[in-house]
This record gives C-alpha cells, sequence and structure tokens, in this order.
C-alpha cells in the first residue's frame, strides 16, 4: 500500500503496449431488448479509449458489463488474459475501477471517508485487528489516510477532505468520485460522463486531471458526449449506436465519418457535437 | 421614536429584574400548607432542596437579564453566551417548573388550597420574569462552543459535570414519591434547555471531544460510584441491571440498525440464545447440560451462539432487503421463542425444559467472592444487585469499546458505506454480504454476551422473556436514542427502561404514552435524542444551516484530535 502509490499498469518500457483489456462480443440482452451486440474493444496500457453514442446507445450497460453489475448475455471479458470474475468486488480487486454517471457517492460520509472506502479492497485488516487496535489495522489506517489524502490532493480536493460529500458542488463530486475511484489502486479507469454537468472551466480541469491519470501508468476509458473534450483526449474512438459498434479508429477517423455524424444528427448536413 | 423603544426595552429589562429578584425571596416562604408536599416546601426561611431548584433557575434568569449591563472583562466574556436566550429558556423554565410543583403539591396534599401564597408568587413572578426575557430581543448564536479555554478547565468541567449527573441520577432515583420524581424530572429538562440555550452544551461538547479518554474514564468513574449512592438498597440496582443488559443488546442492535441500516425487529432472540446457553450450561439443578465451566467461558460460549444463530438468521435473509428483511427477522425471533419452548422433551429434545426454562441458577462466585451475598465496602452495604452492576459494567465497558472501535476502522467505514449506497459500496469493492453477515454475527455476539450475565442476574431464564415487543422496544432505544451513536443508544435504552419501571401507576397506558411518544419523535427529532452529525443530515434535507454547522463541527473536531483516537466512520 505505502511506497509507489501507482504502481500497477505501467507502460512496457520500449516496444508495442500491451492488451489490457479485451471484450470480445459482448452482448446484453434485457428481455426483447438487446442493448450491447457483439461489442468488442481493446484497450492498451495508458490508452485514454473515448466511447460515444447517442442517448441510449448502450454505453452505460457495457460499463455494467465490464464491471461485473451486469452478467452479459453472451461473451467475455479479459484483464490482461484472464478472464475477469463475475462479482463487481472482484474486479475491482483485479484492477478496474469506475465512475457512474449519477454521482454515486457515499453522501453522509467526508470526502476523506469516500475515498477511504475505496482503499478497502486492498487492506485486510480483520475484526480482532479492529477491534484490539492491533499493529496491522493502525499500519493499514495510517497508510489509507495517508494514501487518502495524497488523492484527494491529486484531484484538488485537499482542502475538502473532512466536507460531507453531499455538501460538495457538483463538480468537486465527480472529481471525489475519481479520488475515490483511484483509491481501490486500478490499472484501469472506468469514467462514466466524467464532465456532465460541468462548465467550460471544470471540464479544461478534468480533462487535464484525466491526462495526468494517463500519466500515472493507468489506462483510461471514457464515455462522454462532450465531442471536443473525447477529440483532444482520446488516443481512439469507439461509437456505438443501438448497441452497435459503428466505428472504432482513431480520433480523425471517427470525426469525419459521416455516419457518426448522422448517428447522432439523423442529418449529413448538420456538424457533429456542440 | 427608537429612543422610545429603548427606554421601554429598559423598563422591561428592569421589570424582569426586579421580579426575578423578588421570587428568589419566595423560596424563603412555604409553598404548601399542612402535611409535607414535595419534601417539605411548608417551612418559613427553609427552602427545601426542590425551592432551590427553583431558586437556581431564576438566579440563571437574573444573570443572564442583567448581563446587558456588565462592562470590562466580565462584558466580552458576556458576549460569548446568548444571554437573551438564555434569559427566555430560564425564566419560562422557571414557571414550568413552579408550576409543576404547585399541581404536585395540590395533587399529594389534596387540592388547590393546600398551596400557599409563596408558591403563587413563585409561580406569578417567574412568569414575569421569563415574560419579560420573551419580549426583549432574542440574541445572535451562541459562540460559547468556540471559546478558547486551558485543558484544565475543560476536565474540571467535565468532571463537574460527571459529578452533576451522579448526584441529580442518585438524587432522582431515590424519590419514592412519583410526584416528588416528575418534578426534579422537570429541573432536570429545564436545566438541559437553559444549557443549550446559553451555548453551554456546544462548549461541553467540544470539551469532551477534546478530552475522549477523561471523558470515558469519568463516565465511567460515576457508573462506578454509583451503588454507593444506594445505602445498600436493591430496588434502584436492579432497574440499573436491566438498563445495563437491555442497553448492551441495543449497542448490538445499533451495528445492524445504525450502521448497516439493516432492519431487524427479531433481535431479542440473540439476547435470549445467550441467556439461555448460560442457563443450560449452569450448575442449576434444571440445568440440562451443567458444564462447571467458568464464567468467561460461558459469557464467550453465549456470544458464540448467538452469533451462529446470527448467521443461520442472516445467511438466508440477507438476500432480501428493507421491508421484507423487517418481515423475515420479525418471523425469526418469534420461531426462536417458540423453539425454546417445544424444546422440552416431548416436541423435540429436552434442552430447555419448554416453557417452564431453567429456573435456579446459582449466583456466581469469583475467587469466593460470592455475586449473591451482601458485602460490606467503605461504610456501604452492597447488595446482590450491586454486585451484578458491577459485573455489567464491565460488560457494557466491552460491547462500547468493540462497537466504537469497529466503528472506526476500515469495517466500519465499509458498514455506513453499505447504508449510504449498498451498489455503489459493491463496485468500489467492498464486499458486502460479508459485511452484513459480519454485522449480524458481530451485533449478536454482543448481545448474547449480555444475555448470559442475564441469565446469571435473573437467576431464571424462560421463553416468554423473549417475546416480541421486547424486540419492538430494542429497536425503538436505538431509534429514540440516535443511531449509529454511542451516547444516543445508552439514553434510549435508560429511557425505555427507566421510565416504566419508575411510572408504574401509568402501566395500563405505557404502551399508549410509548406509541405517542415514537410519533412526536419522529415528527420533531427523527435523528434521535444524540444525532449522529451525518445521520441528522438524511432526515433534515433541505435544512442548509445544519449542513454547515455540522460542517464547522466536522472541520473543528478533526483538526483537534490526533490521527490515532480520530473518529472514522461514524462519530
Ligand atoms: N436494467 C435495465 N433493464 C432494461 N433495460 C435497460 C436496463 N439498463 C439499460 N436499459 C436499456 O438499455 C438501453 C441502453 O441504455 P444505456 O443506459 O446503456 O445507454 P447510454 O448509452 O448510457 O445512454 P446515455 O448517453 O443516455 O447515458 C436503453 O434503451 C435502456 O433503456
Ligand atoms: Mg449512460
Amino acid at each position: 500500500m505505502s511506497a509507489p502509490v501507482f504502481a500497477s499498469g505501467a507502460t512496457k518500457p520500449g516496444g508495442e503496449r500491451g492488451v489490457l483489456l479485451e471484450a470480445r462480443d459482448v452482448t446484453m440482452r434485457f428481455g426483447g431488448l438487446t442493448a450491447v451486440k457483439q461489442v468488442s474493444l481493446q484497450v492498451h496500457d495508458g490508452e485514454i479509449v473515448g466511447l460515444i453514442g447517442p442517448n441510449g446507445a448502450g454505453k452505460t450497460t457495457f460499463f455494467n458489463c465490464l464491471t461485473g453489475l451486469y452478467k452479459p448475455t453472451s461473451g467475455q471479458v479479459t484483464l490482461r488474459g484472464d478472464v475477469l470474475p463475475p462479482k463487481p468486488r472482484d474486479v475491482v480487486k483485479a484492477g478496474v475501477a469506475r465512475t457512474f454517471q449519477n454521482i454515486r457517492l457515499f453522501h453522509n460520509m467526508t470526502a476523506m471517508e469516500n475515498v477511504m472506502v475505496g482503499t478497502y479492497c486492498r487492506t485486510k485488516a480483520n475484526v480482532i485487528d479492529a477491534i484490539f487496535r492491533l499493529p496491522r489495522h493502525r499500519r493499514e489506517e495510517k497508510a489509507s489516510t495517508a494514501r487518502a489524502g495524497e488523492l484527494l490532493a491529486f484531484v484538488g480536493l485537499a482542502d475538502k477532505a473532512n466536507t460531507l460529500s453531499r455538501n460538495l458542488p457538483y463538480g468537486d463530486q465527480r472529481r471525489l468520485e475519481i479520488a475515490r475511484a483511484l483509491a481501490t489502486d486500478p490499472s484501469l479507469l472506468l469514467l462514466d460522463e466524467p464532465t456532465a454537468g460541468m462548465n467550460p472551466n471544470e471540464t479544461r480541469d478534468a480533462e487535464d486531471l484525466i491526462f495526468r491519470i494517463r500519466d500515472l501508468g493507468l489506462a483510461i476509458l471514457v464515455i462522454e458526449h462532450d465531442m471536443r473534450f473525447i477529440f483532444n483526449l482520446c488516443d481512439r474512438v469507439l461509437c456505438l449506436v443501438q448497441g452497435e459498434v459503428l466505428i472504432d479508429g482513431t480520433g480523425d477517423e471517427v470525426q469525419n465519418d459521416p455516419r457518426v455524424i448522422e448517428a447522432y444528427l439523423g442529418s449529413p448536413q448538420a456538424e457533429a457535437g456542440d | 421614536m427608537t429612543e422610545k423603544l429603548l427606554a421601554r426595552a429598559g423598563a422591561v429589562r428592569v421589570a424582569g429584574v426586579v421580579a426575578a429578584a423578588l421570587g428568589l425571596v419566595t423560596v424563603l416562604l412555604p409553598w404548601a400548607y399542612g402535611k409535607t408536599a414535595l419534601d417539605n416546601m411548608t417551612y418559613f426561611f427553609g427552602p427545601s432542596f426542590l425551592q432551590l431548584c427553583y431558586a437556581i433557575l431564576l438566579l440563571v434568569a437574573l444573570v443572564a437579564l442583567a448581563a446587558k449591563w456588565f462592562r470590562g472583562r466580565l462584558g466580552r466574556f458576556a458576549k460569548a453566551v446568548a444571554w437573551a436566550d438564555t434569559a427566555k429558556a430560564a425564566g419560562l423554565g422557571a414557571a414550568g417548573y413552579a408550576l409543576a410543583c404547585l399541581v404536585a403539591i395540590a395533587v399529594q396534599n389534596g387540592g388547590l388550597v393546600m398551596i400557599e401564597p409563596g408558591g403563587w408568587a413563585a409561580f406569578g413572578l417567574a412568569l414575569v420574569t421569563g415574560g419579560a426575557a420573551l419580549v426583549l430581543p432574542g440574541s445572535a448564536k451562541p459562540t460559547l462552543g468556540k471559546l478558547k479555554s486551558p485543558p484544565w478547565v475543560q476536565i474540571l468541567a467535565i468532571a463537574a459535570a460527571m459529578a452533576v449527573v451522579l448526584f441529580a441520577a442518585a438524587y432522582e432515583l431515590n424519590r419514592a414519591d412519583i410526584e416528588d420524581f416528575l418534578v426534579f424530572g422537570c429541573f432536570a429538562v429545564a436545566v438541559v434547555v437553559v444549557g443549550r440555550a446559553a451555548g453551554l452544551f456546544g462548549w461541553l461538547s467540544l470539551a469532551a471531544a477534546n478530552n475522549r479518554r477523561v471523558l470515558s474514564l469519568a463516565a465511567f468513574a460515576v457508573a462506578f460510584a454509583f451503588p454507593f449512592t444506594q445505602n445498600g438498597s436493591d430496588a434502584n440496582m436492579s432497574v440499573a441491571n436491566q438498563v445495563l443488559i437491555f442497553a448492551a443488546t441495543a449497542m448490538g442492535l445499533n451495528i445492524v440498525v445504525g450502521l448497516v441500516g439493516l432492519l431487524d425487529m427479531g433481535y431479542i432472540a440473540f439476547l435470549g440464545a445467550g441467556a439461555f446457553t448460560a442457563a443450560v450450561l449452569s450448575k442449576s439443578a434444571f440445568a440440562t447440560l451443567s458444564v462447571d465451566l467458568p464464567f468467561p467461558v460461558t459469557v464467550l460460549i453465549s456470544g458464540v451462539v448467538a452469533s451462529l444463530l446470527g448467521l443461520l438468521i442472516g445467511t438466508p435473509t440477507l438476500r432480501v432487503s428493507g421491508d421484507y428483511l423487517a418481515i423475515v427477522t420479525l418471523a425469526f425471533g418469534e420461531i426462536f421463542r417458540i423453539t425454546m419452548n417445544n424444546l422440552d422433551g416431548v416436541d423435540g429434545p429436552n434442552i430447555t425444559n419448554g416453557s417452564n426454562g431453567v429456573p435456579a441458577i446459582p449466583n456466581l462466585d469469583f475467587f469466593g467472592f460470592n455475586l449473591g451475598q451482601v458485602h460490606h465496602f467503605l461504610g456501604v452495604d452492597l447488595g446482590r444487585q450491586s454486585n451484578y452492576y458491577w459485573l455489567l459494567l464491565v460488560v457494557i465497558a466491552v460491547v462500547i469499546v468493540v462497537f466504537s472501535n469497529l466503528a472506526h476502522s476500515r469495517i466500519g467505514r465499509g458498514w455506513v458505506a453499505i447504508r449510504e449506497d449498498e451498489l455503489a459500496a459493491e463496485a468500489m469493492g467492498v464486499n458486502t454480504f460479508a459485511l452484513k453477515l459480519l454485522a449480524f454475527a458481530g451485533g449478536a455476539f454482543l448481545a448474547g454476551m449480555a444475555g448470559s450475565v442475564k441469565a446469571y442476574r435473573d437467576t431464571a431464564v424462560s421463553p416468554d422473556q423473549f417475546v416480541f415487543l421486547e424486540s419492538a422496544f430494542l429497536l425503538a432505544a436505538v431509534v429514540l436514542g440516535g443511531m449509529g451513536t454511542i451516547g444516543g443508544v445508552l439514553i434510549g435504552a435508560t429511557l425505555l427502561k427507566l421510565l416504566p419501571e419508575k411510572l408504574r401507576f401509568f402501566e395500563d397506558y405505557r404502551l399508549l404514552l410509548f406509541g405517542a411518544l415514537m410519533v412526536l419523535m419522529m415528527r420533531f427529532r427523527p435523528e434521535g435524542i444524540v444525532a449522529d452529525e451525518r445521520r441528522q443530515l438524511e432526515f433534515h434535507d433541505a435544512d442548509e444551516e445544519l449542513a454547515e454547522e455540522v460542517e464547522e463541527d466536522l472541520v473543528s473536531h478533526h483538526s483537534l484530535l490526533n490521527p490515532e483516537t480520530d473518529r472514522g466512520a461514524v462519530a
């Protein structure tokens, strides 16, 4: 827990980047509705991948399939070649952390405590350690507190550590959710619309934050509707329409693809994004 | 125009002060005629204790009204106290208290004619004082809580507060007459209201937060000293023991309901499991397993059996949540009682002797110190109940330490995270199912430990002690006191066990009164008597001011405490 705070997921020095996450033909059906249809995706080490698509395209559902909240109807997800375990908490332990589209913080806990919950899966103190305040409890508690403090500072919330998360402004809540996810020590971070509800300034900060996270050696998969944000940020972009992959390519390729524009606006003349 | 107003305000203030001063004189007059009413208020120039209580309230009102005229250092200190509100609370409190006295006198001595003019004057003058304070403009929020004071002042204040609590509790419990009991209760409530208005409690709670160890030690010392105030009488000690058993069980439930947010309506089963285990293992002639075990081992076994029952109940039921969980646990509570009834050798193996239970459990004996005998110590006779009281004090201390240490650990944070948003907790790597099971088993362990002592204290265990109503009362103690808090649950348990015991004449209306109390609480203070700073917000969603206040509190507490004893997940 202590020395190198962000150790995992480092880019291989030189040479080809390894495949971190691979989804193969993931399909998710709700009764008659197929929300995600045969979606395949690769995320490499240190890569920022964008996931776009109109409302209801199945982006969030796909995230839920990746993180174990839904069990895909068919298909397979692997992390570094190992099939991801079915339970959300085991997926976190394997190294995939996420944020939620509609913020799901622990509202009546402070910012600090929220982040410390993130360290839960990397700590081991049991009931006996806690009741008798044994060394393991004290050591971990100290490390968790320090780590949470670091992460709060990293996302720019150092001075809000003791604020109840419900009282934080919207933008801060989004950043706190990112800090909480980072506290689980992931190698891949999934962000579901991290700038929704933010003003242009905050959006720019968020962009900067995501780059800094990438520089720590994490790979990032991000859902977003703000096209400028996506194309600034991402090495690769995947466009989902009605549950299916429309195109998977570099920012330029996706940006200039008429089908993407059509998917969003329904008419080929108009301009994509906002 | 404004000058005129100011002059009028000045006149009102003077009138209030004069009324208060005159009111103080009335305690030298008799309030009651004839038979000794209310610890004797019939003397000239011989104020009784309850009359002095009135004088205390009125004196506070007087000082508070006069504070406007303070100058210099005193004046600066005076700024930190919300004097106008204090005066209001103290004046009206004195009036209310006097009224309670008059009613009590009338009831005890038979009619309003038994009230002497002195009593009426006391009531009237207090009313004038309170009225004057009411008319005068209110004051800003008390800032006493933010006043810096040297540590020795804080520690002394804690010690003094504890001594007052001990004295008040002893005095209150030793009242033989119900009227005296209620009148002194009114005084206690008035004192609390005045203390709040003045900001004294804000200051005290900060002092307490700064000196947690001192506070716990002082509280424990007071609790330890309590039997010495009883002059060898076992009556109050018996009630105190019931309170402690009840509180220890409620503290277990507090983990499940308060921290994890699971509604358990059959909790008494765990107390029962512990009690039956201890009874069956005891040396009673009716015990079916009778093993000669040292008592600490029995306590552990009782706890383990209870937590096994917790796991047994939890494994299938924790897959449902909310109302369903409440209903399922309620059913399990009943199943437990019925099972104990049926383990009688007829419908099943004979373990509990069925509805007869296990009577005649012998007293505990620690190295020749028999808990059943009267011991003489420091000039006071200490009876059987006092002995068990000290044993229970150890149990409750253990329970509190376990609760608090668990709450302030990664496990406690996990629990609260589940309460706040179970899905998010799971998605952040918290093993929600295991933690919920742990809460069930851990809480049950605490209740089971309490049960083992209960078996020996009661000398008999039978299934009909563990009815649903008891579970409901346990839940009420937690909710009423303040979910997730230690102090709140202790207070809630005390009130719910003590009041029915003292208000015996109310017996037939007990449940009615209890229901009314619950409705009022849920309407006006849903977070309970002692509010967990965080939960308070859940219930007052729109209350921005409160949110800021709590936050300020949290910040100040955090910066003041050292990290080791810091408050973690819950305070
Ligand atoms: N649990 C569920 N049960 C049934 N249908 C669902 C469920 N979850 C999602 N859906 C449906 O699946 C489709 C995809 O939803 P999803 O939330 O994944 O879209 P999205 O791409 O994230 O959209 P947005 O951009 O608005 O967030 C929608 O039609 C939605 O109604
Ligand atoms: Mg979505």
